[in-house]
């Protein structure tokens, strides 16, 4: 898995080489590479460290595991409970970073995200509607969420559009269809009896506790289809960020365009949130971060994918370290720690002058 | 009392127009409204009073208005439905007056209290109470809320532009980050406290319902304090909307508005978040409605407001108590429904806004 989204670096640097239109610098394009490959390594690496912390089974145990010579009960610790989970943090953590890098790109707003435009309350509210309503079975808890949460997104897309889609106005018309959709999941909460009720507002938060092998692959398939895509995507993306006027006039299919970004973008959340819960601000925290570390410009999905596997893989260790008599949904810490760093930016946004 | 009508556009006082705009609205139409308008209010309090979970013939109601004799039937009425209609007035008040505020001191005609972290900020402290002190009435911890929802608005206030007028999405933007890093928090309070959960679950749909008069003795001084506050800030309002030189020019002290208005905005979100829970859209919506009447006049708008937007809030809630009776629908979750879709037609009526 590692070494083929090592891959997918070359695939970005491929079409800029060869692009006649190409204007950017080569000594930018090294920068977002090495960038890359720090992140990945970090990732590994805290991925690695995750899988080998833990009282049931320390670490020499558990390199014995991976490589083939361990016990049963030592196996079933790593290979069932362990890795499970820390490889859907790696994965989720991709599928948001880049879901996110695109949703900033698309509304030209660094707060731009899955969590803004509606699509996570919508899968929110058709989870916990399967969970309390029709009964739980996992599967159909992720269809509903999906389900949900792509028809919200049709509905948002249908409602900002007035001779196109205005970033801004997407944003906007998802602040009031997330506010209505989440008055519905409320709603349900309350109807429910407590513990089933509870365990719904569980499932809301984000957790990576209950990964099973199932939503890793499903996780996969998802990223080996659609990181390319993405990749691809980027350029048009970034035409598109010129205003749609510019972009027209270097020949770019506009609304065509957008429309393929959207899908993207929401097809990927959509699967993070089936698989673990609508898990906060990672795709919001991870394009910002990595883009500036990678100082490019552009949508720089790839540097992305590899900071929010990092940022969920430290968020799933942190909330595993932390001494609490419960387990801490990683929810709670990405979003304690989202929210700090979004506050920090729009403070020094402040500072510089008017936005 | 001139300032209004130096505005191009504005439809002022006559008194001091030498030629009549062509939508003059007379004087008189607008005192007519307004009486119009308490009568509404008089109707739905009565209503209110009168349409319940128990059927109670009206004059019956009416005789144990005003003749309260001790029996189930009058118990009922004074101790419950009375109390629960002040509420509605009091939140109606509050929550329309600061969407006034909000949306003239901002500059931004989509800034609405609820949008603003207050709800996020009641919730978390209302939280905090319960698990670390282990209170479980409303009238308890009505000061958290009111105290949590307060700070949080601040807070929103300084990253949001401190006022300034600022892009018209950053403020509600600003709001979305500090709600959802104080939600992430609550979420970890809430998933492992059930006492905690079952708590703010029901108080997280906003609801007047279950509020003993304690609450509204609690909210009551606040809002009137409040509303007073920005009754009396309308002329200056009508300055600051000329600009900050143009308002100086003219003898206004925008910096003194700002100050007083963000604290009658703090008072009234606060105390209104605090009684009955988070209820979106109303104080984005009524400004936006009356508007059609009384133009672009703050002291009209400031009037109106704080007569219809308890109007609407009460009506919402007896149309909560009959669309699934026996049930209750909370008045929150109804407000929502009516008050996304406004919103949503607000939207696509501006002019696109871009950064």
């Amino acid at each position: 898995m590692d070494h083929r989204s090592a891959g997918g670096v070359g695939v970005t640097l491929t079409p800029a080489l060869r692009s006649p239109t190409d204007r950017f610098s080569v000594r930018l394009r090294r920068r977002p590479l090495l960038v890359s490959l720090l992140l990945l390594v970090l990732a590994v690496g805290t991925a690695l460290f995750s899988l080998s912390w833990g009282s049931a089974v320390p670490v020499a145990e558990t390199l014995a595991a991976l490589v083939g010579a361990g016990t049963p009960a030592t196996d079933l610790v790593v290979f069932q409970i362990r890795l499970p989970r820390v490889l859907g943090a790696l994965l989720v953590g991709i599928c948001l970073g880049v879901a996110g890098a695109q949703f900033q790109s698309l509304t030209r707003n660094p707060l731009g995200s899955p969590d803004i435009v509606g699509f996570t309350s919508g899968a929110s509210a058709g989870a916990v509607f399967v969970l309390l309503v029709i009964g739980e079975q996992a599967m159909a808890v992720s269809t509903g969420a999906i389900g949900f949460g792509l028809a919200t997104a049709v509905i948002m897309y249908l409602l900002s559009w007035r001779r196109g889609v205005n970033g801004v106005r997407l944003v906007l018309v998802g602040v009031a269809v997330s506010a209505m959709l989440e008055s519905v999941t409320a709603y349900l909460l309350i109807q429910a009896d407590i513990y089933e009720s509870q365990a719904a507002h569980v499932w809301l938060v984000g957790s990576l506790a209950a990964t099973k092998w199932d939503q890793v692959w499903l996780l996969v398939g998802v990223i080996v289809l659609l990181v390319p895509a993405a990749v691809m995507l980027s350029r048009p993306l970034d035409q598109l960020s010129l205003g749609d006027e510019a972009a027209r006039s270097l020949g770019l299919r506009v609304e065509r365009t957008r429309l393929a970004v959207l899908a993207t973008a929401v097809i990927l959340s959509g699967v993070s949130v089936a698989a673990v819960g609508p898990i906060a601000f990672v795709a919001l925290a991870a394009p910002q971060l990595a883009r500036r570390l990678t100082a490019g410009p552009g949508v720089g999905v790839i540097p992305a994918a590899f900071m929010g596997a990092l940022l969920l893989c430290v968020a799933d260790l942190v909330a595993r370290l932390l001494p609490l008599p419960g387990q801490l949904p990683v929810g709670v810490v990405t979003g304690g720690l989202g929210g700090g760093y979004l506050a920090w930016l729009l403070w020094r946004e402040h500072r510089s002058g008017r936005a | 009392m001139t300032t209004a009508s130096v505005h191009p556009g504005d439809t002022g006082t006559p008194a001091h127009q030498a030629t009549p705009p062509p939508l003059g609205r007379p004087r008189g139409r607008r005192w007519l409204g307004l009486v119009v308008g308490l009568v509404i209010l008089a109707v739905t309090m009565l209503l209110s009073i009168a349409v319940g979970a128990r059927a109670i013939p009206p004059d019956t109601v009416w005789q144990l208005l005003w003749h309260p004799d001790g029996s189930e039937l009058s118990v009922t009425i004074h101790e419950l439905r009375i109390p629960r209609t002040l509420l509605g007035l009091l939140v109606g008040v509050g929550l329309g007056l600061a969407g006034v505020l909000m949306q003239a001191l901002t500059r931004n005609p989509l800034a609405d209290p609820g949008l603003f972290g207050v709800n996020a900020g009641a919730a978390f402290a209302v939280v905090s109470a319960v698990v670390f002190f282990g209170l479980t009435e409303p009238g308890e911890y009505l000061w958290f809320a009111l105290l949590g929802a307060g700070l949080t608005a601040a807070v929103v206030y300084v990253l949001g532009g401190a006022g300034r007028p600022s892009s018209h999405t950053r403020l509600a933007l600003a709001g979305f980050a500090v709600a959802a890093a104080l939600q992430a928090v609550t979420h970890g309070f809430t998933t492992m406290n059930a006492t905690a959960y079952d708590e703010i679950r029901f108080w997280l749909v906003g609801t007047f319902a279950g509020r003993e008069a304690e609450v509204v003795v609690g909210v009551a001084p606040l809002i009137a304090v409040g509303a007073v506050l920005a009754l009396f800030l309308g002329r200056s309002l009508n300055a600051l909307a000329l600009g900050d030189d143009s308002g100086r020019a003219l003898g206004a002290r925008p910096g003194r508005t700002r100050a007083l208005g963000t604290l009658a905005v703090l008072l009234l979100c606060g105390a209104a978040t605090a009684g009955a829970g988070p209820i979106h859209f109303l104080g984005l919506a009524v400004p936006h409605i009356v508007r059609l009447i009384t133009g672009p006049d703050h002291r009209w708008l400031l009037a109106y407001s704080a007569v219809y937007a308890p109007a609407l809030l009460l009506l919402a809630d007896v149309l909560g108590r009959v669309i699934a009776f026996p049930a209750e629908v909370p008045v929150g979750i109804v407000m929502a429904f009516l008050g996304a879709p406004i919103f949503i037609v607000l939207l696509r009526r501006r002019h696109a806004v871009t950064h």
